[in-house]
Parts: structure tokens; C-alpha cells; sequence
């Protein structure tokens, strides 16, 4: 964001407005009410200047003695006791008040002191912190605009890059306020409001000669290193590529419905009724991404961290050890208060200072109460554009009002049409009983199941119920746990019937082989005594011609007629 | 009645028109009101920024009674006579 006509005043979201910063050697004007912080961003603009453009300033404080201007600003951190010594000059030009006017002045003198120590200093910078103190003393508009033109055309002169601050409300400075505006090349208002009672800072660029700026009002906070400006939309956005990965839900079944799981640095809502399980459901976001090793921050608006902890790990979510190993912050809002605006600032800071790559906010609708109807739609857009940008996995609750039902039409935190992932949770009341029922609304990027799933919660854990329809509606409950149980029932009686028939088919096989083996036996038998037979035969044959023969010889017969028969 | 010196330093810027009055106005004045008894001191903040600084003088013409004491300090290109006179002490020397 170098831009040579563009002095950067560090903060981020001015010159984010501004497209790179103040115009160098160009007068700007800061306008804004008392207590605006008109005082601190003009001294900011000349610390960062100072400390990383390597532009000394000079800041002419007509209000305020610098001593003051100094102790206020201590808890900034701006290490302005050293900058003081070198590239940071205070001039105390306070009227004195036991001056008498007697005639015409001008401004002359300052600006040859201020000449004098420009040159020496080779400043860069030059605020002048509530101008409108001193031309107050001028007698007319007519000198007013004299002086202002004076001033002007020496900053010119001098191509000092000049802030000039002036009160809104102050009467002397109503008139030429106009002229003024006209007269200078930048104009930045700040505004300070309270609605319902909660304090809501603005700020806006009114004109920038030369320069595009985004010309909304956009919020801003005085926080622990001064100015923090909400910046506009679509700029964080660039540079935040898409990822693929997927980190679980802490839910396996639900992974599974979403193909695999959130993906990494979406942003997630989970929508319901009190009481239908979304901190349950976080929790379990939470504790899978502790148990991966990924340093997460919960934020529970609704009630105290301890609690949350004690809650969750009833159905089987612990966090304790999480939180004792450092991996897991829980936060407990109360310890934030003020604006929506606050709350990002604050959201932002722990996950900084964590290093979080997941961050569950339990409710997100804390944002939006009272005072905060307004800008709470705006703070969760950036809150999710920022923690797109930094890669951060984003889980947010949102309650659901029972009474003015299901969808947050007429609520200004529209997080829904924001949200990669939608889920949503409700009681489905049927035959009698209320069961929790989570659906799929909208996943980005992701086939999702379509189904409407039981969530059952118990000791052991949280899951989704398998479905079972019937009619046309989800089966939940104990009509599950029937169809369930007749399932089973079924399964079991056919299981018994094929074994029954194994058993008959069984018997009979043995006894077909029983019969096998007998017949062979008796075939056996048959064999043998056939062979008996034969043999019988053959030996009562040679007998006969035997016993023939023997006769012969016994008879003496004539051994030649043994051929004979 | 002892008369009593009055020492005035007079901060100007260059030639600046309320300057240039202021230089006239104050000689005028104490020609008619301290004849004789009076020591003007100009100092130009353009060529002596750093005492300007030191002195705490940013709105010019700036007029500095020294002496006699108290010290004081008038704005302005004294075209306003009374206010001068009557910051200088001087209002019963009108008539």
C-alpha cells in the first residue's frame, strides 16, 4: 500500500478509508466532537510517522499543555518520552490567559517559530490540536479566514503533510467550518454517539481531494494501542485464498453428512432454540480441535467458562484438560463490555494473542443487544471476513428466538446468509416426546446430506442417530428406538429360521450318508460271497477230474486211454 | 512625582501589516502618554525565531511591558488606545 502521495498514519482502517493515508504535503482536516479522540489520532499520525516513515513531526497544542498531551497518552505504548528527543517536537501554544487583546493579530509568530524548529527538526508532520481555541481570539470571520489561509499556504510552502483539528460544536469555529473544508484536501469527521447506552464511535472521510476513500462511516474503537478502525469491507478479502482441507466437527457422523467435515477458515453458524445443543455442538468443534493439536478460543457470552466446562463434559466434552495445557482459552464475555464494535476488537486481540486457528462465539447474537441493533450486523461481517483472512476456522451459536420463530427475518445480524455453513437445530415434537433434530440449512462448496438426523446426546458422547423415516417423516426417539428394536427383532427371527434349516439339511445329509455306508457294506458282502462262489465251483470241477484219474489208476487202466474220455 | 521608565519589547513579524501598525501605534502612544520616558525593544520572530519560542510568543504583534512591574503582555496591533492604556496603567493619563 506504498503510495509517494500518501502519508500512512497507521491505523490500519483510516488508511484502508483513505487508500493509503493522509495526502502528503496536503493539509487535512480532523472535525469531531469533545471527547471525540481528535487529539489521539492526530498524535498517532505523527508517532507512526516518526517510528516507521522516518518523518519527524511537530505537534502545536493550543488546548492542552504537552506534559498532559504526553501522561495521556502513556498507556498507548508509544515510547513518546524517546520519540520526544529527536523526531517529536511539542509546542505549547496555549493562549496565556492573563493576555489582553488590544487589535488586530496574526499568526505570524508561530509560524516563524514553527519555521525555525521545522527546518532544525527536518519534520515532515505538523499537527495543530485544536486550532479552533485560537481563532476564537480572532475578531472576525473575515480574520479567521485570513489566518486560515495564512496557515495553510505556509504548510503549502513547506510541503509539511499538516492535520489540522478543530471542535465540531465550538461556535467560533461553526462559520468558517465550511470554508475551511474547502480550503483543505482532506476532511475526516469523527463522530461520537451513544445509543441505549452504549457508547458507538464513528468515523468518516468526507472529502479527499485527488483520491478515491470509502465514504461510509465505519466504526472505530480507542483501544490498548490507540485508534482501531473497523476499515472497510473487500480489502481483507483479497489474498484470502480458498482452502480445502477439512477440520472435523467434533461430531464423526456429522463429518460425514458434510462431506468430510468443516472446511478450514470457513465460518460456521449453528442456529436453534435454547437449549437444543449448539454450545454442546461447539464444544465438541472445540475439543476436536484441541485433541488435533490447534489452539482454539471459546467465547461464551452466555454463561461463565467453568460452567461451559462443567456442562460439556456431561456429554462426554472435556475441556479441562485443554484449558490446563494452554490449548484451550476460554473466555467468558463479561469480561468484554461496550459496543459490538468492542467486542470484535476484544475477539480480535485474544485470538491474536492465543494464536487460535479455531474460534468458537457462543452466541453470536450477544452482538447484536441492545444499543448494538445498528452496527452488529456489520461487526459480524467483518468478524467473518477477518477470520477468513487469518485463516481461522470460525464456529458461532446463534439463539433463535421461540416466540418470534424460526427465522431471524427481522433481526439486523443476518450471520445466516454470511455463514459457509449453516446448521440448524430443533425440537421436533412427535408422538408425545421432543428430540433434537439437525439439519444441514446451506453448506458452501460441500455435497451435504439433506436429511434431518437425530442428535442424541449421553455420557459417552454426542452422534447423530441413524435415520429411519416412516410416512415421510424422520423417525425420532423411542418410535426410532421401536423401529429400531423391530429391526432387530426381525433379523433375529429370520437368523433362527436359517438355522433351523441348516440343522434338518443337516440330518439328513448324515443319514443319507449312513445309508450310503451300509450299502456299501453290503455290496461287500455280495462281492465276497460271490467270490466263494467261483472259487467253490472250480475246485468241486478239479476234484471231479481228479478223483477220476485216481480211479483209473487204482482201476489200471491203460494210461493211453487217459486221452481219451 | 517621580516618573518611572517604562521598558516595552515589541515582537513583530517582518513587515506584516499588523506588525507595521503595531510599531506605529505603540510610538504614538507613548509620544503622547510617556514622553521621554519610555524604551521600546523590537524584536523580529523571523530573524530571532528561537527566542520567540523561548518566550512563548505565537500571535504577533505581541507587546511585553517589562518594567515597570508586573509584566504584561498585550495582543494585538494596539489600534485599541484604551485597552492599552488601561493594560498599561496608564487610564488616568487620558484626560
Amino acid at each position: 500500500m506504498k503510495n509517494p502521495t500518501k502519508a500512512p498514519t497507521g491505523i490500519a482502517g483510516l488508511d484502508e478509508m483513505t487508500d493509503g493515508g493522509l495526502p502528503r504535503g496536503r493539509t487535512t482536516l480532523l472535525v469531531g466532537g469533545a471527547g471525540s479522540g481528535k487529539t489521539i489520532l492526530a498524535l498517532q499520525f505523527l508517532v507512526h510517522g516518526a517510528q516507521a516513515c522516518k518523518e519527524p513531526g511537530i505537534f502545536v497544542s493550543f488546548e492542552e499543555t504537552p506534559k498532559r498531551i504526553v501522561a495521556n497518552a502513556a498507556g498507548f505504548g508509544w515510547k513518546l518520552g524517546e520519540l520526544q528527543r529527536k523526531r517529536l517536537f511539542f509546542l505549547d501554544a496555549q493562549p496565556l490567559p492573563d493576555s489582553i487583546q488590544a487589535g488586530n493579530f496574526d499568526l505570524s509568530g508561530m509560524l516563524a517559530v514553527l519555521e525555525a524548529k521545522s527546518g532544525k527538526l527536518q519534520a515532515r508532520r505538523i499537527v495543530f490540536d485544536a486550532l479552533d481555541i485560537v481563532l476564537a481570539l480572532l475578531p472576525d470571520a473575515a480574520a479567521i479566514r485570513r489566518e486560515m489561509y495564512r496557515l495553510h499556504s505556509w504548510l503549502l510552502a513547506h510541503e509539511l503533510t499538516g492535520l489540522i483539528t478543530l471542535k465540531s460544536d465550538a461556535s467560533a469555529v461553526s462559520q468558517p467550518f465550511g470554508f475551511m473544508q474547502f480550503m483543505v484536501d482532506c476532511a475526516v469527521i469523527l463522530n461520537h454517539s451513544v445509543v441505549l447506552g452504549v457508547s458507538q464511535r464513528n468515523m468518516r472521510v468526507q472529502k479527499y481531494r485527488g483520491s478515491g476513500f470509502h465514504e461510509n462511516e465505519s466504526p472505530f474503537l480507542i483501544g490498548k494501542n490507540g485508534f482501531d478502525v473497523a476499515g472497510a469491507r473487500t480489502v481483507g478479502r483479497v489474498g484470502a485464498k480458498a482452502v480445502n482441507e477439512r477440520v472435523s466437527t467434533g461430531v464423526k457422523r456429522l463429518d460425514t453428512m458434510l462431506g468430510g467435515g468443516y472446511y478450514r477458515a470457513s465460518s460456521v453458524l449453528i442456529t436453534g432454540f435454547a437449549g437444543t445443543a449448539k454450545t454442546t455442538l461447539s464444544g465438541a468443534f472445540a475439543e476436536a480441535a484441541c485433541r488435533r493439536g490447534e489452539r482454539t478460543v471459546f467465547i461464551s457470552f452466555d454463561s461463565d467458562a467453568n460452567e461451559v466446562i462443567r456442562n460439556l463434559a456431561s456429554v462426554g466434552i472435556r475441556l479441562d484438560r485443554y484449558v490446563r495445557n494452554g490449548c484451550l482459552r476460554m473466555v467468558s464475555a463479561g469480561s468484554i463490555v461496550g459496543s459490538a464494535e468492542t467486542y470484535l476488537v476484544g475477539i480480535k486481540a485474544m485470538v491474536k494473542e492465543h494464536r487460535a486457528r479455531c474460534l468458537v462465539i457462543d452466541p453470536v447474537s450477544a452482538l447484536s443487544k441492545a444499543g448494538n441493533e445498528l452496527t452488529a450486523h456489520g461487526v459480524a461481517e467483518r468478524l467473518i471476513d477477518w477470520s477468513k483472512a487469518g485463516g481461522t476456522t470460525l464456529v458461532c451459536t446463534r439463539l433463535l428466538d421461540e416466540t418470534s420463530g424460526q427465522f431471524e427475518g427481522n433481526s439486523s445480524l443476518q450471520v445466516s446468509t454470511l455463514a459457509d455453513t449453516w446448521i440448524h437445530l430443533n425440537y421436533l415434537v412427535q408422538a408425545g416426546e421432543r428430540n433434537r433434530g439437525l439439519s444441514i440449512i446451506k453448506s458452501r462448496g460441500t455435497a451435504h446430506s439433506n436429511q434431518v438426523r437425530e442428535l442424541v446426546l449421553s455420557s459417552a458422547g454426542v452422534t447423530l442417530a441413524d435415520a429411519y423415516t416412516a410416512g415421510g417423516e424422520v423417525l425420532m426417539g423411542a418410535l426410532r428406538w421401536q423401529k429400531e428394536n423391530a429391526e432387530r427383532h426381525a433379523n433375529e427371527i429370520t437368523e433362527v429360521a436359517g438355522k433351523h434349516k441348516r440343522v434338518m439339511l443337516d440330518a439328513e445329509a448324515a443319514e443319507l450318508e449312513v445309508r450310503i455306508k451300509s450299502l456299501q457294506v453290503e455290496l461287500l458282502a455280495k462281492q465276497v460271497e460271490m467270490t466263494l462262489l467261483t472259487r467253490s465251483a472250480e475246485s468241486r470241477k478239479g476234484e471231479l477230474s481228479h478223483g477220476r484219474s485216481r480211479m483209473r489208476e487204482l482201476r489200471g487202466a491203460d494210461p493211453a486211454l487217459r486221452g481219451r474220455k | 512625582m517621580s516618573r518611572r521608565v517604562f521598558k516595552f519589547r515589541l515582537y513583530v513579524a517582518g513587515d506584516a501589516q499588523n506588525s507595521v501598525d503595531a510599531i506605529a501605534n505603540l510610538t504614538t502612544i507613548c509620544r503622547k502618554y510617556l514622553p521621554g520616558l519610555y524604551d521600546i525593544e523590537v524584536m523580529d520572530v523571523f530573524l530571532e525565531p528561537a527566542r520567540a519560542l523561548t518566550d512563548g510568543i505565537f500571535m504577533t504583534p505581541t507587546l511585553v511591558k517589562l518594567a515597570p512591574a508586573p509584566v504584561r503582555r498585550i495582543i494585538g496591533n494596539l489600534s485599541r488606545t484604551s485597552l492599552v492604556l488601561q493594560a498599561l496603567g496608564l487610564e488616568g493619563s487620558a484626560a
